[in-house]
């Protein structure tokens, strides 16, 4: 058996477990301890992940139930240093509301581990049982202050509509097993292709496990949970829910559909271009009329994945695969940049936050420009690259998909990307109206940014990577690409 | 940029990478400004910004007289690995059609900053730094010959401009900046499908001459062009998509009037030379008729526009369409027999240059009018030259240009267009453009008469002081270059001689059949 392949894995639980004995002892009020356990343990299981990737291996393990292979590793990588980018911002916002438990710390390990469970997933049941870790856990997260109503309202939305997704992708899953007799993708993939399988079933199966990846995806018509849950959610645990989770909802997308099912594409292509036009046309529509940044956010996210769908699509065109590198990695890149750019997006909302005030309208940004000009300037940046302008890593990020529709060369295609096109152009306005907010308001009260000098140092640094990646995308969407290729080799 | 070795071009002789000096030395410093300066060291930004943005220039001076004039291809070209997926190259090079723009840009920039000196006392690092960076990115439109690196130069610049509008604008600045964003977003966004598609069609290559030599079919051609249009028309702006011009300009402070007209809207006509002619030339052909139609529209109707303004940087705005016109109008007059049309376009390309100089000081002069009385209504004045007579003395020299007197560089471009298109036999299409000379000195010298002559009007007019040595330097430089660029345009003409001509040849070569 090749522990090694998982190797990680069982680190990360290991450590969950320590963090949460450990913090047993903790007298602290800030629990400096199980902070420092806690962020120790994601990095040096970030670096294992990075040099995993590079060594560009593809291992399987426990009776080939997991993977562990490059693309895998890099979403790993961008997981668990999501999750440590949150824990930073989410710090000074826990302590000033009575949410620093040590639950918040081992809980989200949970929740990783069941992320990096679901991207090393080579079986049905794998990928199920690291969906219900995660979202158990992500549940329990958003629930964490007890006494605000909206928080539980929230979770227990959360709860539920997660509940019936799962059931959703679990009905498919089993009816995609009747119809091949295997759990197994690799099993699965050949099973579809010897085409001897009773079609209709395979399609229905196809129509549930579809559903179920839309509704954790959050793409219209899905959606319902996305903006309650991103409005209601305490700031620090919205951004766990929209954070890596999305990479892992990107990985078991990749999985089943590309990994299992791709001898269904047509089927599938067909299903999420519908998906993706509603969720950019809803999306973008519905954010133009929200005053609260958080929901604005949740409503941007939803067009934002109904523009990373446009990338899978195009994979495969009339039975042909030559495009289909390209088409998912383009997808990959903009996924990885989204989650990037919408952590510093929670970060700025957080850092605005005081003990007493939650800065959760567009309106708490007013005048920002003249109280903290390095902020506005790092903002402003944020939401440049969620409209998709350059020289920030939103527009590569756009273009690598608009390029994976074009290069296909069907008519179909490149009027759906000229449709991409015309809707972001509405995305263009909501977001330019936070810059307008803060750069051409003046302020209400005069306070500055607060929040500790580690989340602010993050919150730069972040802003600073969009815009490094603007300038030169190449390194990360060349990784995108090997890793891939590599997923195709073999 | 990746470990690929520079490689240089045979002709280059200098080894100074001068074209990235000129985007990115003003781009740096206004980063800089904007991370380090304060409103308590405001001179010291003031003077920095100045520094900078003479070093820019100082910079861009060699890209002309080191300029060999006798070839078309691209010189001071760099070349680095960008983007590897898409096989994207930081390429940059100026030829005749571009270098004139290149110094053009960093000459006003560093006028914008001088203007800037006085009237702006608050956040003055972040206004200074967003003109320099601005300018930085302009120049970078002006030398990317990627596709790619082209769109990038080309949609940044909206970012700055965006905020210049909207912080330090007038009343109605949230609105003229939204406006401006979204207008011209759109237009490029359909750019930006058009550039993938050639992308994908050339195999996998950016670089904008390896497009030119692309077969295309006609169909393909027509869908480009109209792609290329929506994107340059609103930019230039053309009529009937111009309205969000006199918006952004009324709202706009004078520096961000300035660029907008010196320079922004040259990016539009730079993309149809650049872009629509050579790589789209059968549907350049085609629908030349429906280009032509709208400048000469541009020209007449947005002429009379002007004529009827009450507002002084309004009418200076809707002239600059008009003026515009005429470049879309050169650019578009070729025809098989290519008689005259090297005129006609080496005419646009110098009415390009003209008309950046003096729609710049005239927006300039209505700044120096605004500081003092803060008002732009024509009524509010009245007799200006009693008070303010050397500044009335330079105003009728921007004036004079702006209706195309000889003598002038506003004449040169206006009457190489117009010999051009006689020649070609369209005595018609001539006579309507000719037309600009009256509605031009009409409105200019209306206004002229309404503002500077006459009898002082009221107390504020009295009250004026005339220019300072600051303010006097600035206009006189530009009033200088004007009159130069009217009694010797010859160096202009050089250099874009050869480029034009191959240009000419590229546009009347059918694409379609090959």
């Amino acid at each position: 058996m090749n522990w090694q392949a998982v190797f990680p894995e069982i680190a990360l639980l290991a450590m969950a477990c320590v963090v949460a004995l450990a913090d047993l002892w903790v007298k602290d009020k800030e629990r400096l301890l199980t902070y420092c356990l806690a962020q120790g343990s994601l990095f040096v299981i970030a670096m294992i992940q990075l040099w995993y990737f590079y060594a560009g291996f593809t291992l399987y393990a426990m009776q080939r139930m997991v993977v562990a292979d490059p693309m895998g590793h890099l979403l790993g990588l961008f997981a668990t240093l999501a999750t440590m980018v949150t824990l930073v911002y989410a710090r000074p916002y826990a302590a000033s509301r009575d949410m620093l438990k040590g639950e918040l710390f081992s809980l989200s390990m949970f929740s990783l581990l069941g992320i990096l469970v679901m991207v090393a997933a080579n079986n049905f049941l794998v990928v199920y049982l690291g969906l219900e870790l995660m979202s158990l856990s992500l549940y329990a997260l958003v629930a964490m202050r007890r006494d605000s109503v909206p928080a539980t309202e929230a979770a227990m939305k959360y709860f539920v509509l997660g509940a019936l997704a799962s059931g959703f992708l679990l009905y498919g899953l089993s009816m995609m097993y009747g119809a091949t007799g295997s759990l197994e993708l690799g099993e699965v993939f050949k099973a579809i292709g010897t085409g001897e399988i009773n079609r209709g079933v395979l399609i229905l199966g196809t129509v549930f496990v579809v559903s179920g990846l839309a509704f954790k995806l959050g793409a219209v018509p899905f959606h319902m949970w996305v903006p309650d849950v991103y409005q209601g959610a305490p700031t620090a645990a919205t951004l766990l829910v929209g954070g890596a989770p999305k990479l892992a909802a990107f990985a078991i997308t990749i999985r089943l559909l590309v990994e299992g099912m791709l001898g269904l594409a047509v089927d599938w292509q067909q299903m999420l271009v519908l998906l993706s036009v509603a969720s950019m046309l809803l999306g973008n529509l519905a954010a133009m009329a929200q005053s609260n940044i958080k929901r604005m956010l949740a409503y941007s996210t939803i067009a934002q994945i109904g523009f990373m769908m446009l990338g899978l699509c195009p994979g495969v065109v009339s039975g042909n695969t030559v495009s289909a590198s390209n088409a998912y990695s383009s997808a990959m890149f903009y996924i990885i940049t989204d989650v990037l750019t919408f952590l510093g997006t929670f970060g700025m909302v957080m850092l605005l936050s005081r003990t007493g005030h939650e800065a959760e309208l567009i309106d708490d940004f007013k005048g920002l420009a003249k109280t903290s000009p390095w902020f506005a300037g790092v903002m402003a940046v944020f939401m440049f690259s969620l409209a998709g302008v350059p020289p920030t890593v939103g527009f590569y990020a756009k273009l690598a998909v608009l390029q994976a529709l074009v290069s296909t060369n069907v008519a179909g295609f490149i009027w759906l990307a000229v449709v991409a096109v015309v809707l972001s152009l509405l995305g263009a306005f909501y977001y330019l109206r936070v810059v307008k907010v803060m750069y051409f308001d003046d302020p209400v009260g005069a306070h500055a940014v607060e929040g500790t000098r580690d989340a602010r140092l993050l919150v730069s640094l972040n802003g600073a990577a969009v815009l490094i990646l603007g300038i030169l995308p190449g390194g990360l969407m060349q990784m995108c690409a090997q890793a891939i290729v590599q997923m195709f080799a073999t | 940029m990746g470990t690929a070795r520079r490689r240089r071009d045979p002709d280059n002789k200098k080894n100074m990478p001068l074209l990235s000096l000129a985007i990115w030395l003003p781009i740096v410093s206004g980063v800089l400004l904007l991370a380090f300066g304060r409103d308590d060291r405001a001179d010291a930004v003031r003077w920095g910004a100045l520094i900078a943005s003479v070093v820019s220039f100082a910079v861009t001076i060699p890209l002309v007289t080191g300029f060999n004039t006798g070839t078309a291809a691209l010189q001071f070209v760099e070349r680095h690995r960008w983007i590897e997926r898409f096989a994207s190259y930081y390429l940059l090079g100026v030829d005749g059609l571009s270098v004139w723009f290149v110094l053009l840009t960093a000459f006003i920039t560093v006028i914008v900053v001088v203007s800037a000196w006085q009237v702006i006392t608050e956040r003055v690092n972040q206004y200074m730094g967003a003109f320099l960076v601005l300018s930085g990115l302009l120049v970078g439109v002006f030398c990317a010959m990627d596709g790619l690196l082209f769109y990038v130069f080309f949609e940044a610049t909206l970012i700055p401009m965006y905020l210049i509008i909207g912080v330090w604008g007038g009343p109605r600045r949230v609105y003229a900046a939204f406006k401006f964003f979204l207008y011209t977003l759109a237009g490029s966004l359909l750019m930006l499908v058009a550039l993938i598609y050639l992308y994908y069609k050339s195999g996998g290559s950016f670089d904008i001459l390896v497009w030119q030599r692309l077969p295309l079919t006609l169909h393909a051609q027509v869908l480009l062009f109209f792609a290329f249009f929506f994107a340059f028309a609103v930019k230039v702006p053309m009529w009937p998509v111009h309205t969000w011009l006199p918006d952004a300009h009324v709202e706009a402070p004078t520096g961000g009037s300035v660029v907008l007209a010196a320079i922004m809207l040259k990016l539009g006509a730079y993309g149809f030379i650049r872009f629509s002619l050579p790589i789209v030339p059968d549907a350049s052909h085609k629908w030349a008729w429906f280009m032509v139609a709208l400048s000469l529209i541009a020209v007449v109707y947005i002429g009379l526009v002007a004529l009827v303004q009450s507002d002084m940087k309004k009418l200076v705005a809707y002239s600059s369409i008009a003026h515009m016109g005429f470049v879309t109008l050169g650019f578009f007059m070729f025809d098989e027999r290519g008689m005259g049309s090297e005129l006609t376009t080496s005419g646009a390309i110098v009415q390009m240059i003209s008309h950046g100089f003096v729609s710049g000081a005239m927006f300039l002069c209505i700044g120096v009018l605004y500081d003092r009385v803060h008002s732009r209504d024509i009524a509010a004045y009245g007799g200006v030259a009693n008070t303010m007579p050397k500044f009335a003395a330079l105003a009728m020299v921007f004036a004079m240009a702006n209706c195309g007197l000889p003598g002038t560089a506003g004449f040169v471009g206006e009457w190489m267009v117009i010999l051009g298109t006689v020649a070609k036999g369209k005595f018609w299409i001539a006579a309507i453009a000719a037309s600009t000379m009256i509605w031009g000195a009409a409105y200019t010298l209306w206004m002229i008469r309404r503002v500077y002559f006459g009898a002082i009007a009221n107390e504020n007019v009295r009250a004026l002081k005339d220019v300072n040595a600051r303010e006097f330097a600035m206009l006189g430089v530009i009033a200088a270059a004007v009159i130069a660029m009217g009694v010797y345009p010859k160096p202009f003409t050089d250099v874009m001689h050869v480029s034009v001509t191959q240009l000419l040849r590229q546009t009347a070569i059918s694409k379609a059949g090959l």
